[in-house]
C-alpha cells in the first residue's frame, strides 16, 4: 500500500518535473510545478510529516506559486524564444541530467543499505514541530524573521517604479 | 515499507530536473521556477532522512528552507520586474550587460 502510494505520487512528481522542462510557455511550466508540489505534499504525508505537508500546500503551492503566476500575467510573458546558445546547453544539460540521475540512483540503490521507512514513521504534527521550533531552534527562527523583513523591504524597493524611489529621495 | 533509497532517488531526480531547466531554459521566470524545483527536491530528502533517523530536526529545517525560498521568490520576482521594466524582455540571452 505504502509503495503503491509512493509510486503514484512519485509518478506525478516526475511527470510534472519533465513537463516543466518540455513546456515553452511559462504559465504551463508554473502549473506543472504546482503539480510537482502537490505530489510532494502527498509524499510528505506518507512520511508522517503532516505539518510540512500542510505548509508545502499553503506556502509553496499557494503563496509562492501565486506570486509566480501573478508576475507571469503582469509581465505578459509569451512563448519562450529559442536562441542559438540554448542548443549547447541542451546538448550538455540533458546528457548531464541523465548521467547524474543514473549515477545518483546507482550509488543510492547499491551502496546505501539504509533500510526502509514505514508509513507515518515519524509523527511531525504541528504541536511537536512548534515546540522544537520555539525551543531548540529559537535563534534561527528569530533570524529568519529578520531575513523576511529584509526581503519585504528589498522587494518593495526593487519593484517600485524608479521615479517613486527618486521622489522618496528628494523628501 | 518503502526503502529510503527510493525517496532519495526521487529527490535526486527532481534536483537534476531543476538543474537541467536552469541550463536549458531561456525565460527568466522559468529559470527561477527551476530553482524552486531544486529546493523541493532537497526538501524531500530532508523529510525522508528525518523519518529514517527519527529526528524532527529535519522537518524543522524544511520549514527554514521554505522561509528562505519565500524570501528568495519575493526578491527574485521583484528583480525580474525591474529587469523587464528596463529591458522590455524576459529572454535571458538579451540580458547580458550590467549597464543599460
Amino acid at each position: 500500500m505504502h509503495l503503491t502510494l509512493f509510486l503514484a505520487f512519485g509518478a506525478v512528481a516526475v511527470a510534472g518535473a519533465i513537463n516543466l522542462l518540455a513546456q515553452t510557455h511559462p504559465i504551463n511550466s508554473a502549473l506543472s510545478l504546482i503539480a510537482v508540489m502537490a505530489a510532494l505534499a502527498g509524499e510528505y504525508l506518507l512520511l508522517g510529516a503532516e505539518f510540512v505537508a500542510a505548509v508545502q500546500v499553503i506556502v509553496y503551492a499557494g503563496a509562492i506559486m501565486v506570486l509566480f503566476v501573478f508576475v507571469i500575467m503582469l509581465l505578459n510573458a509569451g512563448v519562450e524564444e529559442h536562441t542559438k546558445g540554448s542548443r549547447v546547453a541542451i546538448l550538455l544539460g540533458v546528457p548531464g541530467m541523465l548521467l547524474g540521475s543514473i549515477l545518483v540512483a546507482w550509488v543510492v540503490l547499491r551502496h546505501s543499505g539504509t533500510g526502509s521507512v514505514a508509513i507515518g514513521a515519524l509523527p511531525g504534527d504541528p504541536r511537536t514541530i512548534g515546540q522544537l521550533l520555539f525551543h531548540d531552534f529559537l535563534l534561527p527562527f528569530e533570524i529568519t524573521s529578520v531575513l523576511i523583513l529584509i526581503a519585504i523591504m528589498g522587494a518593495v524597493v526593487l519593484a517600485s517604479k524608479p521615479q517613486a524611489v527618486q521622489k522618496g529621495r528628494d523628501h | 515499507m518503502v526503502p529510503l533509497s527510493y525517496y532519495l532517488v526521487l529527490s535526486g531526480f527532481l534536483f537534476a530536473c531543476g538543474v537541467t531547466g536552469f541550463l536549458i531554459k531561456r525565460n527568466i521566470i522559468t529559470i527561477f521556477m527551476s530553482i524552486e524545483l531544486m529546493l523541493n527536491g532537497v526538501n524531500l530528502s530532508f523529510v525522508a532522512f528525518a523519518a529514517h533517523w527519527q529526528s524532527l530536526a529535519g522537518q524543522v529545517f524544511v520549514f527554514f528552507v521554505m522561509v528562505v525560498a519565500a524570501a528568495e521568490a519575493a526578491v527574485g520576482l521583484a528583480i525580474i520586474i525591474a529587469v523587464y521594466r528596463t529591458r522590455e524582455t524576459l529572454n535571458i540571452d538579451q540580458v547580458n550587460l550590467l549597464k543599460l
